[in-house]
């Protein structure tokens, strides 16, 4: 198989390492498509449907999310089609539905063209794009939190929305949030996360919390190194 | 007991017969779900006892069968050798159908089939108009054999396809009869099963993996229940020869487990074929391997998607993602996998059987075979037919379904489930097959063929649908979860008399950007419903936006309750029914209801033996 | 109860892609989903507990809180749906005062719809207690409800002799 493909986007030839999903090489050529739950951390997923772009010749065309769907040599991709507008701009206005205020939801809506929602307003605040939920399982490893129940009743939780048993506190999914309804708080020595309070470890060496004890302890299980090597802040390592 | 080769199978089978007296008086019970249901499992104690009473276990059969499919008339008794047919049979009719028909060879009038149309009564159960224009194929052997008797269904020639393919066909020639035979998908999809397999087939990775998808879902449909729990070892035969074919040793059925029937009987089968080697380890002493596993669902709709399918045999919830890559690459496990509906499957042995050029004798140009539908909803004749592709959608509703009861108006049929649409009476005479369904803006799904009269409303029955699915929606991508809410709640409005002219355009719109939009088929077939009813019964939906009425007094919103006054009798009964007190009256004097206390529940017309309450 | 959860995963092979099944046969042995054999489970079967609860609260045959005494499963299919089961669903939620997929506090009623049972020849149906009620009507519901009373009655009753 060869290492690189051309396909075309919006007419320009583009060359793309095989295997890449439209959406890398596009951006890779500075051609903008919107997303949301797409994160190079993580794997493919294709849920907010942001992303999508018309493919194939014009008699007969359809529709892929970007995200997901992988180049191949002489593919066309259009990225700004009426379709294309149509459900990005349908998909934006439903996760306004949901969250009428997140500063990046607004962004892309303005982009696209579409100045309100005209559905009802829920103010759920979480667009359910995954993100957190597959850091924490895929990179982080651990799966503290998930998804709980379907359809429309969905929702991010940890388990039995209680204190997370496996959670150590890393707050990547806090981080990785793009409307950032995952608050995190620290204050002298506790980070709270999940409605739960976390202990910070002071550096054995500068005396300042750097990090949850659990996520250290984390650290240390995974690599089977002693625990005093993590009770040292980064700077003074 | 071992069968050891093609040889031996063909001996039992012969011994099986031989051993068999024709002329032996034999009572069939089905025992299907819906027979049950109506209490046939009383019916075979009583019959049971009444033998023993009598001393007559020996000289007379009881065999509890599968679905015959009238389920109309369950529950259904057949006495052989003369075949009479028995409808609606209480257990207080056992001693007298065995004093009476059994030993004395007469006949009962009074549960015998009447025809509506002639007034006559009619004896055989082949005879009776439901079951003549049916082309039984693969249902016809559930009234005969008893399904967990792998005995049975050996003596009516089962698992002879299965040796044949072992003994005399290449994995390769097997592919070719599929393919020439022309057999589609029965799940709804329509693709050819031989493609299929020949991808599967020519796919690389080990292992490879045969999939039976028994979630039926689509509600209103239970084909592939019948056939799991009246015929199952033909599904576990056409798996079998699948498997062979495609070059797989492990192969998984999903069933649903609100089928808890169908779970009992497919497990007996599995054991059963186990046992005598037909499954399992070199199979029939051909060296080829293959066992199958159960997995049962947990009651999910979305599970009957393929990649969802996965998901939850892999242990997680029923997910799809999406099918830029086929299953046949990279399906279960992300290994070549092949997923094909039961009633496909139990296709298989019939095809190697009789041969692909027979088999593309039946059906149209292009849909070949018969095809099993479940007829349901406001028909007289309830029930599953089997047909040729092509039949007319009349001669299925008014021929075979004995047309609406109580004379009413036939308004629309309803197909392919949640995916599928809502089919007008000017289409009726169109053929059905899967492209003409395509083309009336519905599609052939499963089976299920839901009749509508004129009291069914079509803007309701859309919501019913989008209800449904944002119901049974994984939730993961926005089109499908956060769509179809916002679809069904403009929908409750115009239900509810708020409607705005410009929602049918809204509507229209929404549904494009879902069909364009959603991840799986779930979710972009979700807006058909919508679609075909608005395309074909748009002056229903103007009457609820426009003037607030519902043509078919349905939506709750709209219609009022009243009692008429001349027919009322002041009989009580109403008044005792109703849960607010909402009827008022004095006995033998005419009724009332107060519209302010009234919820329009409907317990009132069910209970008024006089059709004294109306609705406005 | 972890003797009792090794038995049923042992019969799966400790496989964890048998979740389904697993989690089926822990309801079937506890009428629901304890809390406590979810967790034990999670260590049996190594995996963790997030994914068991999303697994659990995904399918909607699970349920993660005891049930009532008596089941109710109202078929919601379309043929059932065409035949007035709305109706019935609306007159069984006024009658127990709870709704579908709730249990009455006083734990007698465990009440949910399902999506089509494929008994659609006898719809609108209703399973009581693994018994089939078809052809229903709002009376004949009724009728089902003060029978499982009855029942209860003489059950607590042959109890109380018994005491």
């Amino acid at each position: 198989m060869a290492d690189t493909v051309t396909v075309t986007i919006n007419e320009r030839k583009i060359t793309a390492p095989a295997g890449s999903t439209i959406l890398d090489a596009a951006h890779d050529a500075n051609i903008y498509i919107p997303n949301l739950c797409s994160h190079e951390e993580l794997a493919p997923y294709g849920a907010c449907r942001l992303c999508m772009v018309e493919i194939g010749s014009r008699e007969k065309t359809k529709l892929v999310a970007s995200c997901i769907y992988e180049v191949a040599e002489g593919l066309e991709v259009r990225t700004e089609t009426p379709r294309v507008n149509n459900v990005r701009r349908f998909v934006i206005e439903l996760l306004l539905a949901r969250n009428p205020y997140a500063p990046v939801l607004r962004k892309i809506a303005g982009d696209l063209g579409v100045k309100d929602t005209r559905f009802k307003k829920r103010d759920k605040g979480c667009i359910l794009c995954g993100q957190c939920v597959r850091t924490c399982r895929e990179v982080v490893g651990v799966s503290a939190i998930g998804f709980k129940g379907r359809g429309v009743t969905r929702k991010v939780t940890t388990p039995f929305g209680e204190s997370p048993v496996d959670c150590i506190a890393c707050g990547s999914c806090s981080y990785v949030c793009p409307v950032n309804v995952i608050p995190l708080k620290e204050e002298n020595g506790v980070r709270e996360i999940w409605n739960t309070k976390f202990e910070l470890q002071k550096c054995t060496k500068c005396g300042r919390y750097f990090a949850p004890v659990k996520q250290l302890d984390y650290f240390s299980k995974i690599t089977k190194l002693p625990k005093e090597r993590f009770e040292v802040c980064l700077d003074c390592r | 007991m071992k069968i050891r080769n093609p040889k031996e199978l063909e001996k039992l089978r012969n011994k099986l017969l031989a051993n068999k007296d024709p002329q032996k008086p034999c009572i069939t019970v089905c025992a299907s779900s819906g027979c049950v249901a109506l209490g046939s499992k009383r019916l075979v104690d009583v019959l049971n006892k009444e033998l023993k009473e009598r001393s007559l276990e020996k000289d007379i059969d009881i065999k509890e069968t599968g679905c015959h499919g009238f389920c109309e008339g369950g529950p259904l008794l057949i006495v052989y050798p003369e075949e009479i047919c028995y409808l609606r049979v209480n257990e207080k009719d056992i001693p007298n159908i065995v004093a009476k028909t059994v030993l004395n060879h007469e006949i009962i009038e009074r549960l015998l089939y009447k025809d509506p149309a002639t007034g006559k009564t009619i004896v055989k159960q082949s005879d009776i108009p439901f079951f003549k224009k049916q082309e039984r194929l693969i249902i016809g052997a559930n009234a005969r054999i008893d399904p967990s008797s792998l005995e049975d269904y050996i003596s009516t020639g089962g698992y002879s396809a299965l040796a044949k393919v072992l003994s005399q066909m290449s994995p390769d020639e097997v592919i070719g009869e599929i393919k020439l035979s022309s057999l589609r998908g029965r799940g709804g999809g329509g693709f050819p099963t031989g493609v299929k397999w020949e991808s599967t087939r020519k796919a690389e990775g080990e292992p490879k993996y045969v999939i039976c998808n028994a979630d039926e879902g689509d509600p209103g449909a239970y084909m592939d229940r019948s056939v799991l729990e009246g015929n199952p070892h033909s599904v576990l035969e056409g798996m079998i020869i699948g498997a062979y074919a495609i070059g797989s040793n492990a192969g998984y059925i999903y069933l649903r487990d609100e089928y808890p029937l169908a779970v009992t009987r497919f497990t007996l089968a599995i054991e059963k074929a186990r046992e005598t080697g037909l499954l399992g380890k070199d199979i029939l002493g051909s060296g080829f391997d293959f066992d199958v596993t159960i997995s049962r669902g947990g009651g999910a709709f979305v599970c009957g998607e393929s990649s969802a399918l996965f998901a939850s045999i892999e242990g997680r919830a029923g997910e799809p993602r999406a099918k830029y890559v086929h299953a046949t690459d990279k399906g279960l496990f992300d290994k070549p996998t092949n997923l094909n509906n039961v009633e496909t499957w139990a296709n298989v042995p019939l095809i190697i059987n009789k041969g692909a050029e027979w088999y593309r004798t039946i059906g149209t140009e292009k849909s070949k075979g018969t095809k099993i539908f479940s007829l349901v909803g406001k028909i007289n004749n309830t029930g599953l037919v089997e047909v040729p592709m092509g039949i007319s959608l009349r001669e299925i509703i008014f021929d075979i379904g004995g047309g609406i009861p109580k004379d009413r108006k036939f308004k629309a049929v309803q197909t392919g489930g949640p995916s599928g649409g809502c089919i007008p009476e000017q289409f009726l005479d169109k053929p059905v097959d899967f492209d003409e369904l395509v083309e009336l803006g519905s599609m052939m799904g499963s089976g299920g063929m839901i009749i509508m009269d004129d009291r069914t409303c079509m803007v309701d029955v859309a919501r019913y649908f989008l209800s449904f699915l944002e119901e049974e929606s994984c939730g993961k991508c926005t089109p499908c979860r956060e769509g179809i809410l916002q679809m069904r709640e403009i929908l409750d409005r115009i239900c509810q008399g708020q409607g705005e002219e410009s929602d049918l355009e809204t509507l229209e719109q929404m549904s494009q950007a879902i069909t364009d939009g959603a991840l799986c088929a779930l979710g972009s077939t979700a807006p058909n419903p919508v679609m075909s009813t608005i395309r074909f019964f748009r002056d229903e939906y103007e009457a609820h936006i426009r003037d607030k009425r519902c043509p078919a007094g349905n939506c709750k919103d709209l219609i009022s309750y009243s009692i008429n006054q001349a027919t009322c009798t002041g009989c009580g009964a109403c008044l005792r029914a109703c849960g607010t007190n909402a009827i008022t009256g004095e006995k033998k004097k005419p009724h009332a209801i107060d519209p302010a206390k009234c919820i329009k529940c409907g317990a009132c017309i069910e209970t008024c033996k006089f059709n004294a309450v109306e609705v406005s | 109860m972890k003797k009792k959860l090794k038995e049923i995963i042992k019969k799966y092979g400790s496989n964890r892609s048998f979740l389904v099944p697993i989690l089926q046969d822990v309801q079937r042995e506890y009428g629901y989903l304890p809390r406590e054999a979810l967790n034990i489970l999670s260590q049996l079967i190594d995996v963790p507990i997030s994914h068991i609860y999303t697994v659990a609260t995904f399918y909607k045959a699970f349920s993660l809180s005891p049930r009532g005494r008596h089941q109710l499963s109202l078929c919601m299919g379309t043929a059932c749906h065409v035949r007035k089961a709305p109706q019935i669903r609306d007159h069984l939620v006024r009658k127990l005062q709870i709704e579908p997929g709730e249990t009455t506090p006083d734990l007698e009623y465990s009440f949910n719809t399902v999506n089509c049972l494929g008994v659609c020849a006898l719809g609108p149906i209703l399973v009581a207690d693994g018994e089939y009620h078809g052809q229903l009507t709002i009376t004949k519901a009724d009728k089902i409800l003060k029978e499982l009373e009855k029942k209860e009655r003489t059950t607590k009753k042959v109890a109380a002799n018994e005491n």
